[in-house]
């Protein structure tokens, strides 16, 4: 088990490695480039002044070199100075981050308590015409683009109503527990919206293939009750499976949160790089697509030592 | 060719029993049309769909303009159609794009083997688990330029939708791979190929004139479930400003001005959401359908 851990985190170092290179080679693809922006904002540079700026930043540099210097620098914990913040990257990243998880954890919660009891209704009468009702939803949900329900939620309750606000996290002079409850509600009501269609469709397709085993049949012919069956013996089998799609799904939650801060002027990890990336802060761009990344990475490892503890069948090397 | 006439006329005939696929076949066929003669209808009316008239700006529904006029006093049903036009073809040929890449992706793996195969799909996995969206804003705000794209055409008005097809095709080939290379994977132990292989054939010739064919109904499937996910991410994009750029119209870049006036004009928030919506539900309802017809048994799938 420990060496399994130690192998995937191996393996999660080299995806990393090649997902920093892959994100800083495209970074310096985009529009403008940092000589250009000091340029703009000071006409009386001259061209042998862009010359000196260019080599003491080493942007004359080829590519491989210049990732090198980065990455040992990313490596001590230096990831520059933010353009937008003027900060270093690092402190500017520590917020959003906390108010992405408290978002997303919201969401993440709210979507499994939603889907699965969904989806295990749905599953224990298929083809009633509660499985239908339930169908139903789901397809409209995976279906429905995130930012036009975060539209239409602020259209009902926000304009319409005036419930509740349409963004930001606090009033002005607000604050406290119940204001920011208030602010999340909305960005969270859509990516839970967003998100419980696949897991109910998962949820149902994993118990009622659980539910034709032959061990179900063993179990209804021994006497089980109906509860006991469920319970004991065909939740925890589709569980396993639900579980890995579930956790496999962070990089489409974290995407969905990236839409959702957007639409609600959210200020988490997702505003911050697009924010980032159409403000030119390539510095605070870089950190953040790789902090995203190392989440994703570390949501996959726990993935599969949840499958491991639910299905004890399984046995890693 | 007599078996083959009646597969297909079977699998035709399953199509056709399926109401909720017939019916969504129907609904995109009138989009499409609606949106093909878009121009047409544009002089029918007297309307130019591009002509900003800021004097006419968020009209309500007229005889003029039946659905009103959108942030700049354009017909909102004419834009519509025009985005529509977008949509559905960025839909169409992105999910055609990533299918070509996925099938490439997952008949190399399936058939090769060995570390072509894991490394394949070891990154198949990858592509599948990373934050996606993240990745497609700076894919798609970089500059064509400095990858060495011509600047006529980097600077075209059509660029934004070259390049969303291209961005599709990108990140969108994981799910065609997998199923492309499990079937590939059965496939290569049948004994059609096995006397292929012993007569001398290339395993270029293998792949292409042996296995794909076999491998149709599962792309064509596969395809067709992924061109409603397609214009969803089109719509993302587009709404988040990184898709579509105007003049060019779709739903999604029709969507990122409507919340600016979504107190006074609601209609410009609803109608192309609602297009969106049923679109994917049509796409996607027509790709089951068509999947159970081309596979009743399931088992590809």
């Amino acid at each position: 088990m420990t060496a399994y851990i130690l192998r995937r985190l191996a393996e999660s170092l080299v995806v990393l490695a090649v997902m920093s290179f892959v994100i800083y080679g495209l970074i310096g693809l985009m529009p403008g480039d940092p000589i250009d922006l000091m340029l703009s904002a000071d006409p009386h540079l001259t061209t042998a002044d862009v010359a000196r700026l260019k080599s003491l930043m080493g942007v004359d540099q080829p590519l491989l070199k210049r990732y090198g210097v980065w990455a040992a620098a990313a490596l001590t914990g230096d990831f520059g100075y933010s353009r937008l913040y003027v900060t270093p990257a690092l402190t500017v990243l520590l917020p959003p981050l906390g108010r992405s998880a408290l978002l997303m954890g919201v969401s993440f919660i709210a979507t499994i308590l939603l889907a699965l009891p969904l989806g295990i209704i749905a599953a224990l009468k298929p083809h009633s015409s509660r499985d239908h009702a339930i169908n139903l939803a789901a397809f409209a949900s995976v279906s429905m683009p995130s930012f036009w329900i975060g539209l239409m939620l602020i259209l009902v309750f926000a304009a319409r109503l005036g419930w509740l606000p349409a963004g930001g996290i606090a009033d002005v002079g607000g604050g406290g527990v119940g204001d920011l409850a208030r602010h999340l509600l909305l960005p969270a009501a859509t990516l839970t919206l967003v998100g419980f269609g696949s897991f109910t469709r998962y949820m149902r397709a994993g118990l009622i293939e659980a539910m034709s085993q032959d061990y179900i049949r063993t179990a209804r012919a021994k006497g089980a009750s109906e509860r006991r069956i469920l319970v004991g013996h065909a939740l925890r089998n589709a569980l396993s499976a639900v579980v890995t799609l579930i956790a496999l799904s962070f990089g489409a939650l974290f995407s969905g949160a990236l839409v959702t801060e957007t639409l609600f002027a959210y200020p988490g990890m997702g505003k911050l790089i697009y924010d980032a990336i159409l403000g030119n802060d390539f510095n605070l761009a870089l950190a953040a697509l790789l902090l995203a990344t190392v989440m994703t990475l570390l949501a996959n490892l726990a993935a599969d030592l949840a499958y491991a503890a639910i299905d004890p069948r399984i046995t890693y090397r | 060719m007599m078996r083959q006439n009646s597969r297909t006329r079977a699998a035709w005939h399953r199509f056709c029993c399926n109401r909720a696929a017939l019916a969504s076949c129907a609904l995109l066929l009138v989009l499409a049309g609606l949106s093909i003669l878009e121009p047409a209808l544009a002089r029918l009316m007297g309307q130019d769909p591009t002509l900003v008239q800021l004097h006419q700006r968020l009209v309500g529904p007229s005889f003029a303009h039946p659905l009103g006029t959108d942030e700049l006093g354009r017909d909102l049903l004419l834009r519509l159609l025009e985005g529509g036009r977008v949509s559905l073809s960025v839909g169409i040929f992105g999910a055609i794009a990533a299918s070509v890449v996925g099938s490439a992706i997952g008949l190399a793996a399936g058939y090769r083997g060995g570390a072509l195969d894991s490394f394949l799909m070891r990154m198949t996995d990858g592509v599948i688990a990373l934050p996606l969206l993240p990745l497609l804003i700076v894919l798609a705000a970089i500059d064509l330029q400095k990858l060495g794209v011509p600047a006529e055409l980097a600077r075209s008005e059509t660029a934004s939708l070259y390049r969303i097809v291209v961005l599709v095709a990108l990140v969108g080939w994981t799910t065609v791979a997998r199923l492309v290379r499990g079937a590939t994977l059965s496939l290569k132990a049948r004994d059609f190929v096995r006397a292929a292989v012993a007569l001398g054939a290339s395993p270029l010739r293998v792949m292409i004139v042996h296995i794909l064919p076999n491998l149709a109904s599962v792309i064509i499937v596969s395809t067709a479930l992924s061109v409603g996910g397609v214009i969803l991410l089109e719509s993302v994009l587009s709404y988040l400003g990184l898709g579509i750029a105007p003049p060019l119209a779709s739903w999604g870049e029709m969507l990122s001005g409507a919340q600016e006036t979504i107190t006074i004009a609601p209609a410009l928030a609803i109608y192309p959401g609602v297009l969106i919506f049923l679109v994917v539900v049509a796409c996607n309802l027509g790709a089951d359908g068509l999947q159970e017809a081309l596979d009743p048994r399931g088992r590809t799938v």
